[in-house]
């Protein structure tokens, strides 16, 4: 088979630049196999991150040719006979080397989330729930971390929001555990004062770049977006809540504990 | 080199791995109240725990009440042959459902029964339904949900570490020297305990369902320490993995396919399993095609079609098809499921294996046959642990997950797995938490054994010239595949046991270019360390077991040999730096576990044996 044409970004947080490779492609491979060809054959030190190879584990995360994609799922076929393929690293995360980029940020979010918190158990010691009440947070559960998400969303691309926004991954992650049927907590506060689900205007294009499929905004962001008008526009819920005496919960944990632990309901 | 200038962390115990058994070994860990830190090459959630796809075996009796852990043990050391640590067999079905269950307090959504309970499936050489599982993707459902939890728990992660030697005070653990991959520095753990959780070796073969990860790390540190390995002859391959195109050469294909009516072909078009029936399973299974398509239609007087034999059998029959010039274009055989059933149901019933099929290899499978041939999938050996503890010889250091040894015997059953990874997460955890109350003074680490550790990584980048690690890393992977195959014979294990002699002098002089800062070529030329030592292992002890006992088939001692049941292959690391290969006599099996074991299932069911245990 002929041989492509290869721009590679090469560098690091001090700075780069495209190199162009030129190797022969066999049939069926994908963007990852020939960047392992060049790494053997020409560039032992070339940087790149992968693991599982069939789309499971979301590693091998890059942009080629300006497109989020992962590089062990993207086949070579999809491009022109003539055209070259351009591979750089996630842009909205800083680059570590070569096609490796930092990531962490993602992980500090994660932990920002309020874990799972299990109701109690029934007297037979079991957990009950229905299969029809999980199949939506069995949808967000699909999610490999693979953060094309992240780095396509122009919340966190192009207007640097990242100290406002946790993003698409994290939305569909405290709408899992919002969904579950047996979460015992309430992140409801947080979506809107600490998560910023205002800030996502539903353009959808992580939903596009997800390579599983996941409805991220209209399953996900949209619902979550909605529980938070509820919560704290809807005039209707507030004298359904003063009517019936319910409080509704408008405080983060945060706010609560710098009360000293009490919660300051309907504000 | 001022080792005191060295980045350095503090930990009651290191865990080395961050899988599923890993990361269930550190929360234990850090419930048990120790300052608990983790390595792991790759980034949290990325390890191949997120491959598994059946589920997890526990006796819960969601789905058929009749199950419970006296079935579960006697079905897994049927399935390893009797050589499974009966004691392993035996905490393992009994605490696997307690594991499983707690995973759900822990925000893990399995797939449900009717009733709103964990559901159960069905899978080879499990009598009941046993599987807790979430569809075909229960390894990520795993690893995420052990992930969120334990990143609440106070444990340090250190992400994308690789670990390069254990240090010792004395006898004793007293921690571990690494690097990172991101900086190329170095970097020390002070830890009197460490945990292994590091997986198997299978990329030292060429078609595998291993990543680059799996390079037999944890094995070799332990070898160097001062552990021993047990069973490592025993490697199982997976019937079915795909063999085209390159990119996912060696990646599973269920067994699911057969299970839903897919058989195997040779190039001829010859449905070829029915020439391959052993005696022992001759009673059990179609010995024409007409029976089978019985079976297929649902007559429940038919015998299974030969195409459902254990994965030992179907591998080794794929492997003689494809020698004798009858595969498959690209080096294996048709798995045809498209002539067998209609579209529709292929996709409902297989909707991975569609869309793996259809986006990698746009092969539609509801139109055409898979290729397939047999990929290594897991290494039923390891290191040798304490049943209790998990305590290797070594004080200080436990193994846990794939790099240990003993539950699974000489075959593992599906769905064993990652119930092994969480009931040994948590004994491992505890075994270390008891190894630290009872240990009296800290170790103290050695600044001379730090140093040469560290000079062992940088020679390979320092040296003037080398090898290409790559092209060395291809010669194993040839080797490996020649010589360790799922079919071995004397001849061609002793020729493996010279050409690594071989390469092992090549590997010596490996040199990686370029700078330390994430540099693939130096991380494969560090990997190639310890897969060339794993690999010395697995060829030497395949070559001293004369008989053909689960994943090990030797066609010059063909079948199981009652002499053998009674020896481990044992593996030490000698003073000269050369492996000892050794026999050592089992301990006699526990009289009621072994009643369990051999009992009849409809004396285990009645309650006439192992009513007491």
């Amino acid at each position: 088979m002929a041989k492509r044409t290869f721009r590679i970004w090469r560098g690091d947080v001090k700075g780069g630049d495209f190199e162009e490779f030129q190797e022969e492609v066999s049939e069926g491979m994908v963007v990852l196999d020939m960047i392992h060809r060049i790494q053997a054959k020409q560039a032992t030190d070339l940087a790149v991150r992968w693991n599982c190879k069939a789309g499971k584990c979301g590693s091998c995360s890059v942009e080629i040719n300006g497109k989020p994609r992962l590089a062990c799922m993207t086949r070579m076929n999809i491009f022109g006979p003539d055209e070259t393929i351009t591979v750089q690293p996630l842009k909205t995360f800083p680059v570590i080397k070569d096609l490796v980029c930092d990531v962490s940020w993602n992980y500090k979010q994660n932990r920002r989330i309020r874990p799972f918190k299990p109701k109690p158990k029934g007297e037979d010691g079991q957990h009950r729930m229905y299969q029809d009440d999980v199949d939506r947070v069995q949808e967000f559960r699909k999610c490999i971390e693979c953060y094309l998400c992240q780095t396509v969303c122009h919340i966190l691309r192009d207007r640097d929001k990242q100290d406002e926004f946790i993003g698409p991954r994290f939305m569909i992650r405290v709408a899992g555990l919002e969904m579950n049927p047996l979460d015992d907590d309430d992140r409801v506060p947080e979506l809107k004062k600490e998560y910023g689900s205002g800030m996502c205007n539903i353009t959808r294009c992580c939903t596009e770049v997800c390579p599983e499929h996941i409805g991220i905004t209209d399953n996900g962001i949209i619902p979550m977006k909605e529980r938070v008008v509820d919560r704290f526009y809807d005039p209707v819920v507030w004298i359904t809540s003063k009517l019936t005496g319910k409080p509704l919960k408008r405080t983060t944990k945060a706010e609560d504990d710098a009360a000293g632990g009490k919660t300051r309901d309907d504000r | 080199m001022d080792v005191s200038e060295l980045q350095t962390f503090e930990h009651d115990v290191l865990v080395i791995g961050a899988g599923g058994a890993g990361l269930r070994a550190a929360i234990q860990c850090s419930a048990r109240g120790l300052n608990t830190g983790v390595i792991s090459k790759s980034l949290l959630g990325k390890a191949h725990t997120v491959m598994a796809e059946g589920g997890m075996a526990a006796a819960l009796g969601n789905v058929d009440s009749r199950d419970n852990w006296k079935v579960h043990f006697r079905d897994t050391m049927r399935g390893g042959k009797f050589l499974n640590v009966w004691r392993m067999a035996e905490l393992h079905a009994k605490q696997a459902p307690a594991r499983v269950r707690e995973l759900e307090e822990w925000g893990a959504v399995f797939d449900r029964t009717k009733d709103g309970l964990i559901s159960q499936r069905n899978f080879g050489g499990h009598r009941y339904p046993r599987l807790a599982h979430v569809g075909d993707r229960t390894g990520l459902e795993l690893i995420r949900s052990l992930q969120d939890h334990g990143i609440h728990q106070g444990i340090h992660f250190h992400m994308e570490c690789t670990a390069l030697g254990l240090l010792k005070d004395g006898d004793r653990i007293a921690g571990v020297v690494g690097y990172w991959r991101e900086t190329g520095r170095f970097v020390v753990f002070k830890a009197p305990a460490v945990i292994l959780a590091t997986g198997g070796a299978g990329k030292a073969w060429r078609v595998t369902s291993n990543s680059w990860e799996y390079s037999g790390d944890g094995l070799a540190l332990a070898l160097h320490a001062g552990a021993e390995l047990m069973d490592v002859e025993f490697t199982q391959f997976h019937p079915t993995g795909m063999v085209w195109p390159p990119s996912v050469r060696g990646t599973l294909v269920t067994e699911g396919v057969r299970g839903d009516g897919g058989i195997l072909k040779n190039k001829d078009g010859d449905r070829f399993m029915f020439k391959y029936i052993p005696a022992k399973f001759a009673a059990e299974t179609a010995d024409t095609v007409e029976e089978a398509e019985r079976w297929l239609e649902g007559d429940k007087k038919a015998r299974r079609p030969p195409e459902l034999l254990t994965r030992d059998e179907v591998a080794r029959s794929i492997t003689a098809e494809i020698k004798a010039g009858r595969g498959s274009p690209h080096g294996g055989v048709f798995l045809d499921i498209a002539s067998r059933r209609p579209a529709d149901f292929i996709k409902r019933k297989l909707p991975s294996m569609y869309h793996q099929f259809k986006e990698l290899a746009e092969v539609d499978i509801t139109k055409e046959p898979m290729e397939v041939g047999p990929t290594l999938h897991y290494f039923m050996g390891g290191i040798r642990v304490d049943a209790e503890s998990q305590m290797t010889k070594v004080p200080g250091l436990f193994a846990c997950g794939e790099c240990g040894a003993g539950l699974h015997g000489a075959n593992r059953l599906g769905g064993n797995s990652l119930s092994d990874l969480i009931v040994f997460g948590k004994l491992a955890g505890d075994g270390a938490a008891e190894y630290i109350k009872g240990m009296g003074n800290s170790p103290t680490t050695d600044a001379g054994q730090i140093e040469s550790i560290i000079r062992g990584a940088t020679d390979l980048l320092n040296r003037e010239s080398g090898e290409n690690p790559y092209v060395l890393m291809d010669e194993l992977q040839d080797l490996m595949s020649r010589c360790v195959g799922i079919v071995r014979t004397g001849e061609e294990l002793q020729e493996g046991v010279d050409e690594l002699e071989k390469l092992s002098k090549k590997v010596a002089k490996v040199k990686a270019h370029g700078a330390s800062q994430y540099n693939p070529g130096w991380h494969t030329a560090i990997d190639l360390q310890s897969l060339l030592m794993v690999s010395q292992a697995v060829t030497r002890a395949a070559l001293m077991r004369e008989e053909s006992r689960g994943a090990h088939t030797r066609n010059d001692f063909p079948g199981e040999r009652d002499e053998w049941l009674k020896y481990n292959v044992v593996i030490r690391k000698a003073a000269d730096g050369t492996l000892d290969v050794e026999k050592v006599e089992r301990p006699p099996a526990p009289a009621n576990l072994s009643e369990i074991a051999n009992a009849k299932i409809e004396d285990l069911e009645s309650g006439k044996v192992g009513k007491d245990a």
